[in-house]
């Protein structure tokens, strides 16, 4: 790129209000279940009560004979589609097996409310009752739904596949792993469950599909427009640009909306096949049954270290619950995570190794951290367990490991390139926030009066900012497209600018803190940059929001097009004042002379030269004033910081109560420090849900027991403390911006800080590890055996702590819409 | 649909009179029938409040309420809290400062919810965070961990207290 001088912060570094709020606070935001079109028709989906079933007759007689209904469609009436749903990775010299997985499924039924036929009315709530009217005839098949029993083969998932191993994945660097553990002088083990859980946007997903005279328009609640156009032109043989994409406001992902769904082509399909638009809005119950989940791994860990407390070595065994098929990342999501099993920590020698496997469950996938919450908890968890063993203090353990800041760029074992850190730096002003020596009186004080308090830390690093092209993409780690970012900045006439990115937020504020970038690069004010996203129309080729990368990649591709165009700005200006064009700056809202700062022109004079007297314009420049580019930057960014938790449980219930978060995070800059702050609140909440209340829970007969929000505990306002941020800042040599990511790193950093906090408030008692989600149930029951007073946490297959819900819920039967309410 | 039976209601101020299908949402009628879309439905079952609109003065959870068990009766949605000429109501105000929204889905259930909490509170003094956290678990929202939401009922009731006294 070109080197310019990045002009003095104005407006970058402040907590401006958002400029999505207006309409947000307001009511007149418009997502999906907000638009109507003339003509439009509603869809629901009949979906499968079996977690398993050959299909043998689906009758939809009964729901066409009702007034308004407009076609039933099964499978088979969709057979003129050109691809199955995608599955967008490929590794290397790595076999996986993948099983077809079509909108609507084709003799088989694989997990409950797999989707069986679609039913399309005049109004939502004639689609709904019809849906119920479609009689589908099921032989129920032999379920297997805890993972490592699925492992045997015993009962398939997909017969064709001849076994429910999909993948097998392994990484190892900086040594033989069994001979580094066997030359280890402690070495600390560990089963780890780490439980399935829900995306939960508040927003359930939606689409809205359009196809009228050869062009397709769909508007969905995604996080990835063009890679949904990709795939529209690819299964529906539509040529890319008869085809465009919209995601509206979009209330929430969370990864949960980084998918390709089902729903997304069935809309689409009869749209074309009737001649008008097709909605489907998802229920909750479809949402918790049919949005794709997250985690759910068992995982086996080793870590080996000397008697001083170096540690030497750490090995993962992962199986991970894939659930009956895949989307669009199913089987990489524990791969990401590998990449950062080092953590912040020395440790010469790693080892994963990762099995994919098909359970009759519905798929897992990205969600907030994907993967990387998962290791960070294995790493976490088992530094405290070490710490135990040696008789060393947590902290002290980690510092002693901590990469130094001097080492950076640091590789890791797996060829990895941290590019910096600064990990004592978070971890001292996260012990200045705490002050321990308060705390241990404090935690004795409590216990005389019956109550446990303990103190949990996680010193975390992840990888974001998911790029560059050439790392990850088909000849690199194998996904089917590499990822950059893009970025269009067009000043207009009158000087206000339009700004289109690539990016497609749901939440996270990038039409401020892009805004913010833009207006001081440019001399001008943000409140006249308008940050356009999510329509592949207007926008340029975009890969999409999550993996923390939208500033670190998004971003800085705004920051760039925006830096072009002050050049050129500068020109134009030099030019006009017959000056040096090194002599131009920008500065308090116009491109001045330096030293002479009265002498200058705001952007909308320059904008007037550019497009309204080209008289203005150096000989030979090109009128206008717009720079379109894509950005692939050289490296991912490592975000990093220390969390602290404080945890008081009540010995009578079992009862975990959060009272106290410290969190220190290093995103590198800030760009809008409330942004920040508001990130890690969500995400540490995310966090706090999975360690306490969350779970996904299948029954042994594959039904799904969490079906609503009345089974699904999400935390409320009242289950959770306020925080006490801070942030370090250390730079990204990655990119010109030096940020990093955040839009993660709570969650990642969350639950290992909590169990650790448990275990210390219990480990007088004699326990040493409790999996989560840490509910009063299983924290009772783990201290009335450790006290020897009852029986100890019974868990059943899948890891579930509440065998006698799920059997009492057993035949709580299928998740199809309630009839008034799809 | 069924039968319709008629209904009539003042929704921020404007009467409307209708015809509705009896087994019809009140979250439909105010977003399918009159437009109100502000008002958004995120769980079908009560547990998130995302519907949350004031119905003669109370929160309800406008998507397990009848459109005619409404009959006769007043309601208020998101729409209706700004001033006539846009000035905003101390608590989109308050969400707006204090950053308590992200995806802003829950937004308009929240501040409904809120505007509930404080009109029912009897205490003169600073309402606590306590107050609100209890207050307000009855509607979820996923982006936030609600410690911002916290701050912005904080500064909205400040705000009109300052105001009242």
């Amino acid at each position: 790129m070109t080197t310019i001088d990045v002009p003095p912060t104005k407006h970058v570094g402040q907590s401006l209000r958002r400029k999505e709020d207006p309409r947000l606070i307001t009511g007149r935001a418009t997502y999906i279940d907000d638009l109507a079109l003339p003509g439009m028709l509603h869809a629901a989906v009949v979906r499968s009560p079996e977690a398993h079933a050959k299909v043998l007759s689906i009758d939809g007689s009964r729901a066409l004979a009702r007034a308004g209904v407009k076609a039933v469609f099964t499978g088979e009436d969709m057979s003129d589609l050109l691809a199955p749903l995608p599955m967008a990775w490929a590794p290397p010299g790595v076999e996986i097996k993948t099983p077809e997985r079509w909108p609507l499924v084709r003799g088989f039924v694989r997990h409950v409310g797999d989707a069986v036929a679609l039913v399309i009315a005049d109004s939502k709530y004639t689609a709904a009752d019809a849906a119920d009217e479609v009689d589908v005839e099921y032989e129920p098949l032999p379920v297997i739904v805890n993972v490592e029993e699925a492992l045997k083969d015993e009962v398939l998932v997909h017969e064709s596949l001849g076994t429910n191993k999909a993948h097998e994945w392994s990484m190892g660097g900086g040594g033989d792993i069994e001979a580094a553990l066997a030359a280890s002088d402690v070495v600390v083990e560990r089963r780890i469950v780490n439980h399935r859980t829900a995306g939960a946007a508040m927003e359930p997903r939606g689409v809205i599909a359009e196809f009228r005279g050869g062009q397709l328009t769909v508007w969905s609640s995604t996080q990835v427009p063009h890679l949904l156009r990709l795939f529209y032109a690819v299964q529906m043989g539509i040529s890319e640009d008869k085809v465009r994409v919209i995601a509206p406001e979009v209330g929430g992902g969370f990864g949960g909306k980084l998918q390709i769904t089902a729903e997304e082509t069935m809309c689409a399909w009869a749209s074309r096949r009737l001649g008008r638009p097709v909605k489907w809005i998802e229920s909750r119950s479809e949402n918790m049954a049919v949005s794709h989940h997250g985690r759910d791994q068992v995982d086996y860990v080793r870590m080996g270290a000397t008697r001083d407390g170096k540690i030497t070595a750490f090995h993962a065994n992962i199986i991970q619950d894939l659930g009956a098929y895949f989307g669009l990342l199913t089987p990489m999501i524990p791969e990401l995570g590998a990449f950062v099993m080092t953590g912040c920590y020395a440790i010469p020698v790693v080892q994963t190794d990762i099995t994919g496997v098909l359970t009759n469950k519905f798929f897992t996938d990205a969600i907030r951290g994907a993967g990387r919450p998962e290791m960070t908890h294995m790493l976490e968890v088992t530094i405290d367990q070490l710490a135990q063993e040696l008789g060393m203090d947590p902290v002290d353990l980690r510092r002693k490991n901590f990469i130094q800041p001097d080492q950076f760029p640091y590789e890791t074992p797996y060829g990895i390139t941290y590019d910096s850190g600064k990990y004592e730096a978070a971890l001292d002003r996260a012990l200045e926030m705490l002050d321990m020596d308060a705390f241990r009186t404090e935690q004795a004080a409590l216990r005389d009066n019956g109550i446990l308090r303990g103190i949990g830390f996680s010193t975390y690093t992840e990888i974001c900012g998911l790029a560059p092209s050439r790392a990850v993409g088909p000849s690199g780690f194998g996904l089917g497209i590499g990822l950059y970012e893009s970025a269009i900045v067009r000043v207009h006439p009158t000087g206000s600018v339009t700004v289109f990115t690539g990016s497609s937020p749901h939440g996270q504020g990038h039409e401020t803190g892009f805004a913010q970038i833009v207006a001081d690069r440019l001399g001008t004010d943000p409140s006249v940059v308008e940050v356009v996203h999510g329509d592949t129309a207007t926008g340029p080729m975009g890969l999409g929001t999550y993996g923390s990368r939208s500033l670190s990649i998004g971003g800085v591709a705004v920051a760039h097009a925006a830096e072009k165009i002050s050049e050129k700005a500068r020109a134009i200006v030099a030019h006009n004042l017959e000056a040096d064009v090194a002599d131009i700056e920008v500065r308090e809202g116009k491109f001045s002379l330096r030293g002479d700062p009265e002498q200058g022109m705001t952007l909308a004079e320059v904008a007037g030269c550019a497009y309204i007297d080209a008289t203005k314009m150096p000989e030979g420049m090109e009128l206008g004033l717009e720079q379109s580019l894509i950005y692939d930057p050289s490296n991912f960014v490592f975000p990093f910081g220390t969390h602290v938790c404080v945890v008081d449980i009540d010995p009578e219930t079992g009862r975990v109560d959060v009272v106290r978060w410290i969190a220190v995070d290093d995103c590198g800059p800030a760009v809008n420090p409330m942004l920040i702050d508001g990130q890690v609140h969500g995400g540490v909440v995310h966090g706090i849900g999975q360690a306490i209340y969350e779970q996904v829970v299948y029954d042994e007969r594959g039904q799904l027991v969490t079906g609503t929000f009345v089974d699904y505990a999400l935390p409320t306002a009242a289950d959770v403390p306020s925080f006490e941020t801070d942030r370090t800042e250390t730079k990204s040599p990655s990119n010109s911006l030096g940020v990093k990511g955040i839009g993660e790193a709570g969650t990642i950093a969350a639950t290992p800080a909590i169990v650790n906090a448990v275990i210390d408030a219990l480990r007088h008692e004699g326990i040493s590890y409790i999996d989560m989600p840490l509910t009063p149930l299983r924290v009772w029951q783990a201290l009335q055996e450790a006290r020897g007073g009852g029986e100890g946490p019974r868990e059943t297959e899948q890891g579930q702590p509440l065998p006698e819900q799920a059997e009492g819920s057993a035949g709580s039967g299928p998740t199809i819409p309630e009839g008034g309410a799809a | 649909m069924g039968a319709t039976v008629p209904l009539q209601v003042t929704v921020n101020g404007e009467a409307h009179a209708s015809e509705v299908p009896a087994r019809m949402l009140l979250v439909h009628y105010l977003r399918d029938e009159l437009g109100l879309t502000g008002t958004h439905v995120g769980c079908d079952t009560s547990n998130c409040g995302a519907c949350t609109c004031l119905v003669n003065g109370e929160s309800a959870k406008t998507c397990t309420v009848l459109a005619v068990q409404c009959d006769g009766a007043e309601i208020t949605t998101i729409e209706g809290m700004a001033g006539a000429d846009g000035t905003l109501h101390a608590l989109q105000e308050g969400f707006w400062a204090e950053h308590g929204l992200q995806c802003g889905y829950c937004t308009p259930g929240m501040i409904m919810a809120a505007a509930d909490l404080l009109a029912r509170r009897t205490g003169d003094g600073p309402i606590t965070e306590d107050e609100v956290r209890h207050g307000l678990e009855g509607n979820l929202c996923r982006c936030t961990g609600y410690h911002n939401i916290v701050k912005a009922v904080q500064a909205a009731a400040e705000a009109s207290r300052r105001v009242a006294a």
